[in-house]
């Protein structure tokens, strides 16, 4: 099939940045849309201009790398599917296709599609872990855990850290990317310690990157890869809440 | 060269307690007076950068990737292997290690299988205290399953995500040390060589990949976490921009590179679907629990999976290994596969794949059970193929997937350039001319949590400490080697894209060095490979500047050194002069067409040095000995 490209290119931080157009013939429906994008790359190069810069790594979904928004989407049109996942059968014959980076304060663009999304690091450099010393550990299984915790963990935990939920959310917040670690770590016994002073640390962290207020539009759930649930925000902030309270010394021992 | 492994005396059960006790320790004091570098993120380098930092060094790690959560770790599906025994089914350490020397096809060294086994067991611990969410039982207990190569069940998984969660748990790990600031990272930093003075690693050269700048950093001691060199190959499962550079920069500076030529093919992973292929998918081996591989006993059968009646499927592995059948090790696997879609087997549009079925599995666990094995796979073929598992079979075929092969190190993981290390896929050690199965994720923490914080304590606290200041003479020719070298590639200006050589030399290097290997293909590589080099150096196109983020050029670094480096892995292949795991010389094989190994003449490891480019590299072995585990025939049958 034909298709037309509109594609962001921009070539620094400081370059204001513009739509160009490219038309793509001969794309196999069999093609993932980052292949799409080498074809376009190749052609470029040999006409001698500067292939479209995009991140990408794994092209299996898992590593986070690869993001844009295809046609006004994170990720384009197939819900839990990462670009990279997306293939060209999504697309029909003589379709237009605008593609753009990530536009986020907190995710300020290096150049074309790529933009710096290191705000994500810190939030967990925050507290987004669990202080165990190496070798320090018990016996693996010393700690039974119920079956549905350690899943409900696990699905929290699938996140890839793409940036998808920024992109998509009209005010940029960063609140599902935190509230997935905030969830997986508070769902398993070996979070409990940390919890209280884990969630203040990372939504401190949140605000100071940049990233806006959680007004509960959900656009986040949607663009979301992976499947992250917007349950875990109000988890998030129901801890936020207790952990505020307990802020002030508590008795040791109590739960508050 | 001089190849001194260091393993300690005594039984081999306490050669490790013994070298621990044996060593020099630095004192708590003192370790954050010495800086060591870190390079990569992976499995082995994120756990390595926490732990040292945790320790008390002064830790500086560097990563490629914007985010050192995005290593090619967190692609790895099927599970980690652990000797826990959890299963009471008479699984202990000495299996695990047997089961790894024996699956290497006797080509590793025994004590540091050994004590891969024994470290195993804190693997397990150290993650689930970290929060990894493994597969578990409805008692609360860790769940298990079993992997090629292995008749207990001792693999440790997340779902279809086990490097996923593991990385998740070591990178978590850094952050904190990040945070704590006894480590800092240098993201988008692509390491370009290491600088040696005197005979000694004194630090690296790094391009900051947005501003282009090339930048040198110095520390007492340097670490290679760099990964494997799959993509040598072009199309591997190997995430797109993992590369050679980091060990063979390393390798041009004088550290041995050892048994390049064993690279594994993973029999499971979805066939290309035409010439624009980027990379090839794996779907996990752990599929051959339930899956059962057949394909059509008749010649260009054009019909649907379903409408083949049984007596007219061939289940090869079954048939021809009745006690191991579909968990048959990878090498095996993947050859039969091979043999069978060249003898014109081959299922699917392209006739380049064999099936792997669930249609029993699903019958006897019912969709529910498999689904929950195996969901996201299935999702993923699905999202691939446009074909769903559940319905019909999944179409597989062998890819290159792992390099054995890498820098060379002794017990220590030290390489033989001194203050030089590598851990993880990026040294030879443990895994002999095969791997297992969820054997890469346990040796890269392994090394990363348990062994290098230890044995750089060691090498540190007998080490001569020398002072190497940014404007000494070595940085700063380094540095100006670094700068022309990346000004010659942005010059030649030539007609072919970066990728069209990558895929030229992948097909060389498959066709040659890849499942098969004849002394002839490899003379003709060999030949080729000079002229493609040639080739690429005056006819390559790297459009744009040094000056800012440029992919072209970053591609075009690492194909100009798989370019080097594909020489000396066929010089390997054509040394090693017998079959031996994942190397199957077309030569040497038994009356079943197995890998049929000659203990007496090459029963080492061999370890390449450098002489320069197009220069025959020289050899250099490390004889192996067999003192716990007999040397056999491996039989799967
Ligand atoms: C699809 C797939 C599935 C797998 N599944 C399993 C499994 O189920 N079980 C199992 O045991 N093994 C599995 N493996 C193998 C295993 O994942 C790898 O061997 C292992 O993760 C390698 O870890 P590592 O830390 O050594 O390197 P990597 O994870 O590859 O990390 C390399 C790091 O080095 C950095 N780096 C490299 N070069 C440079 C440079 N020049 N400058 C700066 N940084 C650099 C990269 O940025 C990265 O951070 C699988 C592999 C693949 C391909
Ligand atoms: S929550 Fe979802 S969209 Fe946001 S970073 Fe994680 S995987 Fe991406
Ligand atoms: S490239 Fe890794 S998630 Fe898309």
């Amino acid at each position: 099939m034909k298709l037309t490209l509109h594609v962001w290119r921009q070539d620094g931080p400081n370059d204001k940045g513009r739509h160009e157009r490219y038309e793509a013939d001969d794309v196999s429906e069999h093609m993932s849309f980052l292949e799409m994008l080498d074809v376009v790359n190749e052609r470029l190069t040999e006409q001698g201009k500067e292939p479209i810069a995009f991140e990408h790594d794994c092209r299996e979904g898992i590593c986070g790398s690869c993001g844009m928004m295809i046609n006004g989407v994170p990720h384009g049109p197939k819900s839990l599917t990462t670009a990279c996942q997306l293939h060209m059968r999504t697309f029909h014959d003589g379709q237009e296709i605008w593609i753009e980076p990530w536009r986020a304060t907190a995710f300020p663009v290096i150049k074309d599609l790529v933009v710096d999304r290191a705000g994500f690091d810190r939030i967990i450099a925050s507290g987004g872990y669990i202080s165990i010393r190496t070798g320090s550990a018990p016996d693996g299984n010393a700690i039974p855990i119920p079956k549905a915790d350690s899943d409900a963990a696990f699905d929290a935990a699938t996140c890839i850290g793409c940036g998808a939920c920024v992109a998509a959310c009209p005010n940029a917040s960063a609140m599902l990317f935190t509230s997935a670690k905030v969830a997986h770590l508070g769902l398993l016994p070996q979070g409990q310690t940390e919890r209280w002073d884990r969630v203040l640390a990372m939504v401190d962290q949140h605000d100071a990157e940049g990233f806006g207020n959680c007004t509960n539009h959900g656009a986040c759930q949607e663009a979301c890869p992976k499947g992250i649930s917007i349950d875990y925000i109000a988890q998030l902030n129901r801890d936020l809440i207790r952990a505020t309270l307990r802020a002030k010394p508590v008795e040791a021992g109590k739960d508050a | 060269m001089e190849l001194k492994n260091s393993i300690p005396s005594g039984p081999i059960a306490e050669k490790w307690d013994k070298h621990r006790f044996d060593m020099k320790l630095v004192n708590p004091a003192n370790k954050r007076k010495y800086d060591v570098i870190i390079v990569g993120t992976g499995l082995a380098g994120a756990s390595a950068a926490a732990t040292m930092g945790e320790l008390g060094y002064n830790v500086q790690v560097f990563t490629y990737h914007d985010s050192p959560r995005r290593a090619h770790s967190i692609a790895a599906q099927g599970g980690i292997n652990a000797a826990k025994n959890y299963q009471n089914d008479g699984d202990s350490v000495f299996r695990l290690f047997y089961d790894t020397v024996k699956g290497g096809d006797f080509r590793s060294r025994e004590a540091n299988v050994y004590r891969l086994a024994q470290i195993s067991l804190n693997i397990i611990d150290q993650a689930v205290a970290q929060g990894v969410p493994f597969a578990r039982e409805y008692g609360g207990l860790l769940a298990n399953r079993s992997f090629g190569g292995a008749q207990v069940s001792r693999t440790f998984y997340a779902r279809g995500q086990t490097g996923q969660q593991l990385l998740l748990g070591a990178y978590q790990a850094l952050e904190r040390q990040i945070g704590a600031g006894t480590v800092k990272i240098s993201t988008r930093h692509e390491m370009m060589d290491v600088i040696v003075v005197d005979g000694v690693a004194r630090g690296i050269v790094c391009r900051d990949m947005v501003s282009g700048g090339i930048e040198s950093f110095t520390a007492d001691a340097v670490v290679l976490a760099t990964g494997g060199y799959s993509n040598v190959f072009f199309l591997s499962t190997n995430a797109k921009h993992c590369n050679v550079t980091a060990t063979w920069r390393a390798h041009r500076r004088g550290a041995g590179f050892a048994n390049p030529c064993y690279t594994q093919i993973h029999p499971t992973c979805i066939p290309p679907s035409g010439d624009y292929q980027s990379k090839l998918t794996l779907m996990s081996e752990s599929l051959r629990n339930d899956g059962r591989i057949w394909v059509p006993k008749g010649k260009d059968d054009d019909r649907a999976a379903t409408d083949i009646p049984q007596d007219e499927r061939d289940y090869y592995l079954e048939r021809i290994y009745p006690s191991f059948g579909n968990l048959s090790p990878r090498d095996i696997a993947s050859r039969r596969a091979k043999e069978m879609v060249d003898a014109g087997h081959g299922v699917g549009e392209r006739r380049n794949g064999v099936f792997l079925d669930f249609e029993d599995a699903i019958a006897r666990l019912g969709r529910d059970a498999i689904s929950e094995r195996y969901g996201n796979l299935f999702a993923m073929y699905e999202k691939i193929t446009g074909e769903s598992p559940y319905d019909r079979p999944m179409r597989i075929y062998p890819a290159p997937h792992y390099t054995m092969g890498g820098l060379w190190v002794d017990y220590n993981l030290a390489t033989t350039v001194p203050g030089l290390f590598a851990i993880g896929e990026a040294n030879f050690s443990d895994h002999g001319a095969n791997r297992l199965g969820a054997s890469a994720l346990m040796q890269g923490l392994a090394d990363g949590y348990f062994v290098i914080p230890l044995t750089i304590g060691n090498y540190l606290a007998r080490a001569p400490r020398m002072r190497v200041g940014d404007d000494h003479a070595a940085v700063k020719d380094t540095e100006r080697e670094v700068k022309e070298r990346l000004d010659r590639l942005m010059s030649v200006d030539g007609r072919r894209t970066v990728d069209s050589f990558h895929i030229e030399l992948g097909k060389l290097m498959w066709d040659a060095c890849g499942m098969e290997r004849s002394a002839q293909g490899l003379r003709d590589a060999l030949k080729r490979i000079p002229e493609l080099r040639e080739e690429f150096w005056s006819d390559v196109r790297v459009p744009g500047s040094a000056a800012n983020l440029n992919q072209s050029l970053e591609k075009a670094g690492r194909v100009a050194d798989f370019m080097e480096f594909a020489e000396v892995m066929c010089h390997d292949a054509l040394t090693r002069d017998e079959s031996c795991g994942a190397h199957y010389r077309v030569e040497h094989t038994t009356e079943d067409g197995e890998a049929k190994r000659d203990d007496e003449n090459f029963a080492f490891a061999s370890v390449w040095e450098f002489k320069g480019v197009g220069e025959a590299p020289v050899l250099h072995r490390e004889h192996l000995e067999f003192e716990n585990v007999q040397l056999s025939t491996r039989s799967y049958k």
